[in-house]
């Protein structure tokens, strides 16, 4: 592999996840289980919630920032796709042959245009709200974080061309399995050259000593906003995704309950592991599912009611308490499970916690 | 660049933090190759103009400069570019990070690279990081932590920490290295190791040392010029023998435990 | 004339509310550097034990009118029921993290609110309710400028607990352990000051603030519901933030014009944005003057 150049190996790899994904995707669908579109759903979100969580632990876990918005750049990604689509994109797609290759060709193809839109869109609005806040405290940047992902959901209600309060509906099909995964595998691939790289260390010695980081040449502002940008375009880019496989939107699905659920994927997970982020996404998205049945045993006077966020509150509090470093801390899945011995054994390795701010 | 140009230059660089006044009038050049020492009771403000050198304080008057730059209005890390590399008092070093990780963020200055080169792993890349690697490797080596590499910044002695720190900043290749307190906390014979160490350093590197310390085996021992000061002024400047023998530097230290004024 | 001087009124009574609430998020974080996220939901718990408290004595006295003592009743009981909460909350989800990274604290905090807030939503149904009517309402007149006596209760009741605790904390003993608390837990400790008692109270002060809030609230604007303290608890973060959080003045100060900016707005052609407004309030706070109106800048020690 050595001797081709870098491009033609970037390309073998992609062909490769390309084409496992489209063995998957058939195999899916070959497969004999009743209620598969159910399940397929279920998958298809939990590919969503798998690009989200390891986006928002590029910011969160690799440079060591606190976002609490990462809902708000998933709602522009989403938004700003859903809008091109439904009023450039879908209306030539339309005007195509029915089910010919040309259009199949050209739908997948403006597909991937409006997700990079949305998520450029979504990039734009991490750089404007990241440069100005990243001087601040670990907890005043929390804040505006957040009360940056809630003025996103105010302004959303307030513009009628997007739906306003009724929502945006009409959106197009368009995204699937394939397309969701592709994100989801590329987002993993980005974290994880990332953060081998000079980048990645960067972020990382942002995130452990701000100030030693400065004295060894790294313009700490810089990368924190590189990390913020890259982290909201991924976001948006899920969120289009996400606009064109829900077909239809609203800002209720855009609240900080999101925010704080992709924040819950990435500190069970361990803030700074990528396979933590993966881990806990498909955790986090399996359990509400496994949950649903759940208000039907709930006892008198709840019966009926849901408890699911009840639930991850309780869980979130209990994990800080007891295991604040989540599952994996910020080590990868192999190197947990080969324990890697250290010079003073392996063991107190693990129990590495957040970085203090 | 001339030779003997001074590396650094500081004129009348004075701060004041609030109605304190914790460094005032500090004047100083040094040139490549030479070994300085920066020494005076706790408090007096040692540290505070290594921040300033640095960059992390902004003097309040007077001028810095660094290789013929001014430093006034630079960041710390524009001001690591120019050549100046430091230590802290206190170690800090990334400790979640492996030993080598941390030598190769010393040198982030001369192997960065975009996030689109590292994301596509273009040439640059791998050229800039190979590099890193090998320059990181040769610092272990030098320094005996290469049987280390792997470990976490965290698990090791503390005597390797100090010398991993020292490590670190000399992989950004500075042309003057900053050293604070390197000996504190080690026993004689690591504190023996050290002055061999600084001495090799200086050498092998061709760089001007500038160091802080209370240690005054090792200050006197190594150091071919002293400054020192007292409530932020400089009392006294000159050669081991002229400072040990200034009255004024020894009323300051009158008083002192029996360690540090045993001149 | 009238209009401003209604908006006024509207705007210091509302910020009355806030004031109180925001005076617990400025103590707590003036001594442990901690961003209570769940304190804006003690507001609402203290607004359902005055639902309950104030239901059952309505229901229960001789003639379907409330008695004036029945309401400082009510407000004594939901003040004890927050203290008791914000006491519990410190020790079981706040102490064992003192020494632990600050982000760990922060998801902690959010958990409890997250806690509160569902947890209301499953045990008092999301459904909201009407507070019972504690007062007898009265219409006053001045020059045109029409208000209720509600408002004035809430400016009154306010003002005396404000009072007391500014007694508190500037004209006692305690309070000058929690402030030097404030300034440095270390000294103070090793001053001899009993840190963890000066916590525990501390949170148990402002969340008893938080419920009387949380009653003047629900007198003044009948109707709540378990996510009733998102938004208030937003707010009166931001006051904090405003008069420089960890300044106990300040926080009276910060709610204040928060209330009366909102009042204005409110009143005005804007009034869809009147609750982004707050937010907008803290973004320029927090870009132009972190420290806020009152507050010191703090930096860090290298």
């Amino acid at each position: 592999m050595e001797r081709l150049p870098w491009w033609l190996r970037d390309l073998i790899y992609l062909a490769f996840l390309v084409g496992l994904l489209i063995a998957l995707s058939y195999g899916l669908d070959a497969l004999p289980i009743s209620g598969m579109a159910y399940y397929n759903r279920i998958i298809v979100l939990m590919g969503i919630n798998i690009t989200l969580a390891v986006s928002l632990n590029i910011i969160n876990g690799h440079a060591g920032q606190f976002s609490l918005g990462h809902a708000g750049f998933m709602a522009i990604g989403a938004y700003f796709a859903a809008f091109l689509t439904i009023t450039y994109l879908s209306p030539y797609v339309d005007k195509l042959p029915s089910d010919s290759t040309q259009q199949w060709i050209a739908q997948n193809t403006l597909l991937l245009v409006a997700v990079i839109a949305g998520g450029t869109f979504a990039a734009i609005a991490g750089y404007l709200v990241g440069l100005p806040s990243l001087r601040l405290r670990g907890d005043y940047l929390a804040i505006v974080t957040l009360g940056f992902g809630e003025i996103i959901r105010v302004l959303i209600l307030n513009i009628d061309q997007i739906g306003a309060a009724r929502g945006l509906s009409g959106i197009p099909k368009w995204s699937n399995f394939f397309w969701v995964y592709l994100l989801a595998g590329i987002t993993i691939l980005i974290s994880w050259r990332l953060v081998n790289s000079s980048v990645g260390r960067a972020f990382l010695a942002v995130r452990e000593d701000q100030i030693a980081a400065e004295s060894m040449g790294v313009d700490t502002t810089k990368y924190k906003v590189k990390a913020f940008i890259m982290g909201s375009f991924l976001a948006g880019a899920a969120g289009a995704l996400y606009a064109h496989f829900m077909m239809y939107l609203n800002p209720t699905m855009f609240t900080f309950d999101k925010s704080f659920i992709v924040l819950a994927m990435v500190v069970l997970g361990g803030l700074g592991s990528i396979s933590g982020s993966v881990v806990a996404a498909i955790i986090l998205t399996f359990l509400p599912e496994g949950l649903r049945g759940a208000k039907d045993f709930m006892p008198g006077a709840l019966a009926g009611k849901d408890p699911r966020m009840l639930i991850y509150s309780i869980m979130l509090i209990v994990l800080m308490l007891t295991r604040p470093q989540g599952l994996l801390g910020r080590r990868e899945l192999w190197e947990v499970l080969t324990r890697r011995k250290d010079s003073t054994g392996g063991k107190r390795d693990e129990k590495s916690g957040p970085p203090v701010s | 660049m001339n030779d003997n140009a001074p590396i650094l230059q500081a004129n009348g660089v004075t701060i004041r933090f609030g109605g304190l006044t914790a460094v005032s009038n500090f004047n100083f050049e040094i040139r490549s190759h030479e070994l300085a020492g920066l020494i005076g009771p706790n408090g007096a403000g040692k540290t505070t103009i290594f921040n300033m050198l640095t960059g992390v304080y902004k003097p309040t008057e007077g001028a810095i400069t660094i290789a013929g730059q001014p430093t006034a209005e630079l960041k710390p890390y524009e001001i690591t570019a120019l050549g100046v590399a430091r230590t802290f008092q206190n170690i800090r070093l990334f400790k979640e990070l492996t030993v080598l990780d941390n030598v190769k963020i010393g040198g982030h200055i001369h192997y960065k690279y975009s996030g689109t080169s590292a994301v596509l792993h273009t040439n640059r890349f791998h050229v800039a990081e190979d590099e890193a690697e090998v320059e990181a490797l040769k610092l272990l080596d030098i320094f005996d932590l290469r049987d280390r590499a792997d470990s976490y910044a965290k698990n090791l002695p503390y005597g390797d920490q100090r010398r991993l720190e020292i490590a670190r900043a000399l992989a950004a290749k500075p042309k003057l290295l900053l050293l604070d307190e390197p000996a504190a906390g080690l026993n004689d014979s690591e504190t023996h190791a050290l002055m061999e160490t600084i001495h090799d350093i200086r050498d092998r590197f061709d760089i001007a040392i500038l160091l802080i310390e209370h240690n005054m085996e090792l200050v006197m021992g190594i150091c071919e010029r002293i400054l020192v000061l007292n409530f932020g002024k400089t009392i006294a400047q000159g050669t081991p023998d002229e400072v040990r023998a200034n009255p004024v530097v020894i009323e300051a230290y009158l008083g002192e435990p029996a360690e540090t004024a045993e001149l | 004339m009238q209009t401003l001087l209604q908006n006024l009124l509207n705007g210091i009574a509302a910020g009355s509310i806030y004031a109180l609430i925001a005076l617990g998020y400025t103590m707590v974080y003036g001594i442990l550097k901690l961003i209570n996220f769940a304190h804006g939901d003690v507001f609402m718990l203290g607004s359902f034990v005055g639902y309950y408290a104030g239901g059952y004595f309505s229901r229960h006295s001789p003639n379907g009118q409330m008695a004036f003592g029945y309401a400082a009743i009510v407000m004594l009981l939901a003040m004890l029921v927050c203290g008791l909460f914000g006491y519990l909350n410190e020790r079981i989800a706040y102490r064992p993290l003192r020494n632990a990274p600050r982000i760990a604290s922060l998801i902690t905090a959010i958990g409890v609110s997250f806690f509160l807030e569902y947890g209301g939503q499953f045990v008092f149904g999301p459904d909201p309710k009407f507070f019972p009517t504690l007062v007898e309402k009265h219409l006053l007149n001045f020059s045109g400028v029409v208000t209720t006596n509600y408002q004035l209760i809430v400016l009154g009741v306010a003002l005396v607990f404000m009072a007391l605790l500014q007694y508190i904390v500037y004209g006692t003993k305690f309070g000058r352990a929690m402030r030097a608390v404030s300034y440095n837990f270390e000294t103070a400790s090793l001053m001899g000051i009993p840190t963890d008692r000066v916590i525990s109270i501390t949170f148990v002060i402002g969340s008893m603030l938080a419920a009387v809030a949380g009653i003047l609230y629900g007198l003044a604007y009948p109707k709540i519901d378990p996510l009733m303290g998102i938004m208030p608890g937003l707010k009166a973060f931001v006051a904090a933030v405003l008069g420089g959080i960890g300044n106990v003045p300040g926080a009276v100060v910060g709610g204040l014009v928060i209330g009366i900016i909102e009042a204005f707005v409110g009143g005005s052609s804007f009034s869809n944005y009147r609750d982004a407004i707050a937010f907008v309030i803290l973004i320029v706070i927090l870009l132009f003057r972190p420290s806020g109106l009152f507050g010191k800048y703090q930096a860090e020690k290298v």
